[in-house]
This record gives C-alpha cells, sequence and structure tokens, in this order.
C-alpha cells in the first residue's frame, strides 16, 4: 500500500480526504461530496466555466492549459454527442500522484466529471485507467457503481431530468496512450498512435464528437474549485497558476512521497525540507522537475524557483506532470540520460519517423556512449538528433525524448566527456542496461 | 453458431464480454479490455483467444493481431502462473531497482521474459508502474510490492509459491 506523507507547508486541497475512507460513498458525502455537482446542476454551464477561468486551474497532465479556457471551446449548439473523458493512463516515470487519488479518493474523479459533463452539454464520460492500475480500476468500478445506486449517475441525476452516465475503461499498457488523441484512438479499440491537430478534440474528438479531456488530477480538483470558489482557489497559488499541486517527489531523498503544495512553492524547499534533503547525506547532483521529459535543473537553478507552469518554463524546463526526480552526486547521468532515452525508445508508437527513428538512434548512442565506446563527435551527434526530432512529430513524445537529452548533454557536457575513448564509466554498476 | 456457443471463456468471463459488447456508443470499444480479461483468464493471447474475441466485436482476426501487438501488457506466447514485473525506471533505478531485478534473476534463474521451468514465475524487466514515491517498486500480476530491499525478494517468491501450490495448479503453462 502506498504510503501517504504530510508536511506543514502543505495545503490540502485535492489530498484533503485521503487516508479518511472516502473511497465509500457515504463517507464521501459526509465530508461534502457530490455537494459541488449538485450546485452546479443548479446554476448551469456559463456559471461552472466562469467558475473555472476564475480559478486559474491549468491541466496537471504536463501541458498546463487553463481547464475553464477548454470547456469554453466546446461548441455549445451541434447535433453529435458530447464527451467527457479523464485521462489516467498516468505513465511519465516520476509520477505516480493520480495512483493516489484512484486508491483514496474516486468519487471525486467521478463529481469532476459530472460537472465537466455538465458544463459542455455532454451525457457520458469515461475515466480511462492504465491497463497496470486494476486494483484501482477495482476501486473506480466499485465508486461509479454506488453512484449509479444512489442516483448521482444516471438518466436523472440528482433526480433531475438532466442525463449523465460513466464508463470506465483500462487500457493494456502503453505510455503513447496518455497523449490525448491516442487515448481517443484506444478508446476506439485501435492501436494508441496519435492524429494531426486541429481539429482538435473540443471540436472533433472521440467517435467524430466534441470531447473534453482532462488529466485524472485536473477533474478531481474541479470539486474543490466548485466548493471554495474560483476566486478563492485562485488565491492559494501563484499569478496565472491557481490552487495548489501534487508534487510527487521521487529518487534519491530522505522522504520521497506525493506532498500537495500550493502553486509557485519553491523547488529548493522542496528538496530539503519537505522531502528532507538527499538521501544518507550526499550532495545534490540534479533535479528533474515534472516527469522524465523534463529537462533537468542544476542545483544553482533550484535556488529561486518557484514551481509553477510560468516559472518553470522561463527557467529552460517545463512543471510537466509534478514529478520531481532528485538526484544525487554519486549518479552517472550519461547512465540517466540512457535509461530516460530507452523508456522513451520503448514507447514510440512508430508513427511518426523522427521520434520512431531518433528515439533508436539516441539510445544506440547513449548505450554506445555509456560503455566507453564514444568519440567527441558522438555528444555533438545526440545533440543534433535531438534537435531534428523537436516539433516534428504529431504529438508531444518525440519532444518529450528530445528535450532532457538536450539538457543532459548540454549542463554535463563534461561527464560525457569522462566517458570518452573507452574511458569506463566513474559511476555506474551496471554499464549495460538490460533491453527492455 | 453463435458467439455464446463457441467460445473458449468460462461462463463467468463469457457473461461479463457479453455485457461488455453493449456497454459503449461503439462496439469497438470493448476490444483493449476484452483482450485483457482474455488474458488474464488464458494466460496469453492464444490463437483461440483471438478468434473468438474477433467474433465477438466482428472484426477480422487481422484487425485483432493489429490492435493487441501495440500495447506492451499483452502477450502472444504463456508467461508464468506469477508474472514479477521488476520495474527499472529513473525513479526505481535510483533506489536500487537493478539489484532488486539482479536477485530476482539469481533466485530464479531466469533472466528478463524468462519462465522458471515449473510454471509458476516468469519474469520481467518494465517500464514506470506508477509507483515512483514507493520505489523501488515491482508488480507481481496485479499486485503491487512497494519500498523493497533485495533481501526481501525470497519471501515475496514464498508467498506466491505457497499460493501456487494452495491451488494445486503449478504446470499452468
Amino acid at each position: 500500500m502506498p504510503k501517504l506523507v504530510s508536511h506543514p507547508d502543505e495545503v490540502k486541497i485535492v489530498t484533503r480526504r485521503f487516508g479518511q475512507g472516502a473511497a465509500k460513498i457515504d463517507k464521501y458525502i459526509e465530508l461534502g461530496g457530490y455537494d459541488s455537482a449538485k450546485k452546479c446542476l443548479a446554476q448551469g454551464p456559463d456559471w461552472i466555466i466562469n467558475e473555472m477561468k476564475a480559478s486559474n486551474l491549468r491541466g496537471r497532465g504536463g501541458a498546463g492549459f487553463p481547464t475553464g479556457m477548454k470547456w469554453s471551446f466546446v461548441p455549445k449548439q451541434i447535433a453529435k454527442p458530447k464527451y467527457v473523458l479523464v485521462n489516467g493512463d498516468e505513465s511519465e516515470p516520476g509520477t505516480c500522484k493520480d495512483h493516489l487519488i484512484f486508491l483514496h479518493d474516486p468519487h471525486a474523479v467521478i463529481e469532476g466529471t459530472i460537472i465537466a459533463g455538465l458544463a459542455i452539454g455532454s451525457k457520458l464520460g469515461f475515466i480511462y485507467l492504465r491497463g497496470e492500475y486494476r486494483y484501482l480500476l477495482e476501486i473506480m468500478e466499485k465508486a461509479v457503481a454506488d453512484a449509479y445506486a444512489k442516483g448521482f449517475l444516471g438518466k436523472n441525476i440528482f433526480g433531475s431530468e438532466t442525463e449523465f452516465q460513466i464508463i470506465t475503461q483500462s487500457g493494456a499498457g502503453a505510455y503513447e496512450v496518455g497523449e490525448e488523441s491516442a487515448l481517443m484512438e484506444s478508446l476506439e479499440g485501435k492501436r494508441g498512435v496519435p492524429r494531426i491537430k486541429p481539429p482538435f478534440p473540443a471540436v472533433v474528438g472521440l467517435y467524430g464528437g466534441p470531447t473534453v479531456i482532462n488529466n485524472a488530477e485536473t477533474i478531481a480538483t474541479v470539486p474543490h474549485v466548485i466548493a471554495m470558489g474560483g476566486e478563492a482557489y485562485a488565491a492559494v497559488g501563484s499569478p496565472r497558476n491557481g490552487g495548489t499541486r501534487l508534487f510527487g517527489v521521487s529518487g534519491h531523498v530522505e522522504r520521497p512521497g506525493v506532498y500537495e503544495l500550493p502553486m509557485g512553492y519553491n523547488l529548493k524547499k522542496i528538496v530539503y525540507d519537505v522531502a528532507g534533503g538527499v538521501r544518507g547525506g550526499r550532495k545534490l547532483k540534479a533535479v528533474v522537475p515534472g516527469g522524465s521529459s523534463t529537462p533537468v535543473l542544476l542545483p544553482e537553478e533550484i535556488e529561486s524557483l518557484g514551481m509553477d507552469f510560468d516559472q518553470v518554463g522561463k527557467a529552460g524546463s517545463m512543471l510537466g506532470s509534478g514529478g520531481v526526480v532528485v538526484i544525487d552526486d554519486q549518479t552517472c547521468i550519461v547512465e540517466f540520460a540512457l535509461r530516460t532515452i530507452s523508456f522513451y525508445q520503448h514507447e514510440s508508437c512508430g508513427w511518426c519517423i523522427p521520434c520512431r527513428e531518433g528515439t533508436d538512434w539516441l539510445k544506440k548512442s547513449l548505450t554506445r556512449f555509456h560503455a566507453g565506446f564514444g568519440t567527441a563527435k558522438d555528444i555533438d551527434n545526440i545533440q543534433y538528433l535531438a534537435e531534428n526530432m523537436m516539433g516534428r512529430t504529431f504529438c508531444p513524445l518525440g519532444d518529450a525524448a528530445a528535450m532532457p537529452t538536450l539538457g543532459f548533454v548540454k549542463k554535463f557536457r563534461k561527464e560525457f566527456e569522462d566517458h570518452l575513448n573507452g574511458k569506463p564509466c566513474p559511476f555506474a554498476k551496471h554499464t549495460e542496461l538490460a533491453v527492455v | 453458431m453463435s458467439s455464446e456457443t463457441m467460445t473458449i471463456f468460462s461462463p463467468k468471463v463469457a457473461a461479463r464480454f457479453d455485457a461488455l459488447v453493449q456497454k459503449y456508443p461503439v462496439k469497438r470499444s470493448a476490444l483493449v479490455p476484452m483482450l485483457l480479461y482474455a488474458q488474464d483468464e488464458v494466460g496469453y493471447l492464444s490463437d483461440a483467444v483471438i478468434a473468438d474475441v474477433a467474433l465477438r466485436i466482428g472484426i477480422t482476426e487481422l484487425e485483432v493481431r493489429n490492435v493487441a501487438t501495440y500495447y506492451s501488457m499483452l502477450r502472444f506466447k504463456p508467461a508464468g502462473k506469477f508474472n514479477v514485473q521488476v520495474c527499472t525506471n529513473i525513479s526505481c533505478m535510483l533506489r536500487g531497482a537493478y539489484d532488486l531485478f539482479d536477485r530476482f534473476q539469481d533466485e530464479l534463474g531466469v533472466g528478463h521474459k524468462g519462465v522458471t521451468p515449473d510454471g509458476v514465475f516468469s519474469l520481467e524487466e518494465v517500464e514506470c508502474i506508477g509507483a515512483c514515491c514507493w520505489a523501488p517498486a515491482i508488480q507481481v500480476n496485479y499486485d503491487f510490492h512497494d519500498n523493497l530491499t533485495p533481501d526481501q525478494v525470497p519471501a515475496i517468491l514464498d508467498t506466491y509459491r505457497g499460493k501456487a501450490k494452495a491451488e494445486g495448479t503449478a504446470a499452468h503453462a
């Protein structure tokens, strides 16, 4: 069972009901659950979207797109059915926040889905979980069944004339399906390859109908935004970055765990105060701020860095999925870069050639490099390859593989050079990584 | 021949599949979960499974294979009764996942994608399983075990060996 952690600086909004048995519907109701959905049913779509816009809630999947604006793009008058999709394919290395949401607060996901449905005029929502999360899918299925039994889902939700249904769905192992259009393909029973955009999902999405797709954390936040009021929620965070974020701190820290902190919270404090500092009294070497696809940051870069979408973006990285991976000074960055690219090579769906070939060649180059057979030219080649993947693919997986690689090469060039010409890796025990 | 009379699945799973194809606006949406549940029962996607699923969804076997080959959890040959999946991605790697994987290899005497001769275990190095903050973590079938050290490996394996014995179906594969 995943351990829950806590820290005095946390502002518990989304995690407020964690560890209180709120997976049981009666407990969830007792803790104020489903009041937000009832309120939204009474207030109507325009009011909901205005509250969401006022909240400055931005997509927690990684792109950080304003949720209220996303919802407002769905055409109001259209003959085709509209859909709400909840993306629980959580697969970005370093990210395990949705795991806890599904485990401790499944009804928040359901309630958020209902509210999204009311906002865009949809009658059907899907909650998609990665295949590995079977025990969490079972928790979600139970929660959905309980919500139907109470009349919160169905033809007449909360005794009204409004219909809203929810279907839970299991994936079967694919990082790529976490990309919104690939998720729709998967949900339509196909290979999870991305679609070209535009048209965007808000206009042509699942089954060709207008679709809102949000990350599970975003959706689980929605009932809290409604309960607090959009402005009050926005006030918790930093400018243009409303509320809190679930930061999953992992790697070489004393107290790894998922912590809910206000947007804009200092990254150095996350590493040293909240997560207890580097494990075993070692020195900090680098921090990956938002999941494995975000460029690495050096200790001096985190000093005064506030963790919100804009500030991390300015620092040359991304807030991403909020997965903070802490790396100590005994770690080989070349090995770390190789393990990262091995993942993207494995997960590239092969649809776009720059990503399919690029990830493969990056893995080959880095494997050779880490084994001590690299040449000085390889370093430039790695950079050249990565630069030429950027922006040349349907979906962001190509960028997700290229960006961190560029970061490692640029910021740790010296360490790459230390591996040149048959020199053994100064750190790693595993000179040959097993091929996944 | 209806799918009901020809099915290779147990009555319980067959009933579940009958419901599953009714659940979506488009029948084919049932395909990916159906393949995974079919694999849970049969152990892998055999030719018979693929034929049965194709009939239920109303698409060709080739289309089923085309989709199934995309998903990393789906397999086309048997695994052990208990499939040990060791995550070695970054967060787990930093906290000793490769030592853990080595220990599993030593204890089981098989490597990546290997199956033990008695068919009880198979071993797999897998990508991120979403347990980064409780690393290193593994999954045995769908069960998570987290915050592990190599010393815990024999006890974990013993637990599942006991389960295999209790069910009396060790020679699953």
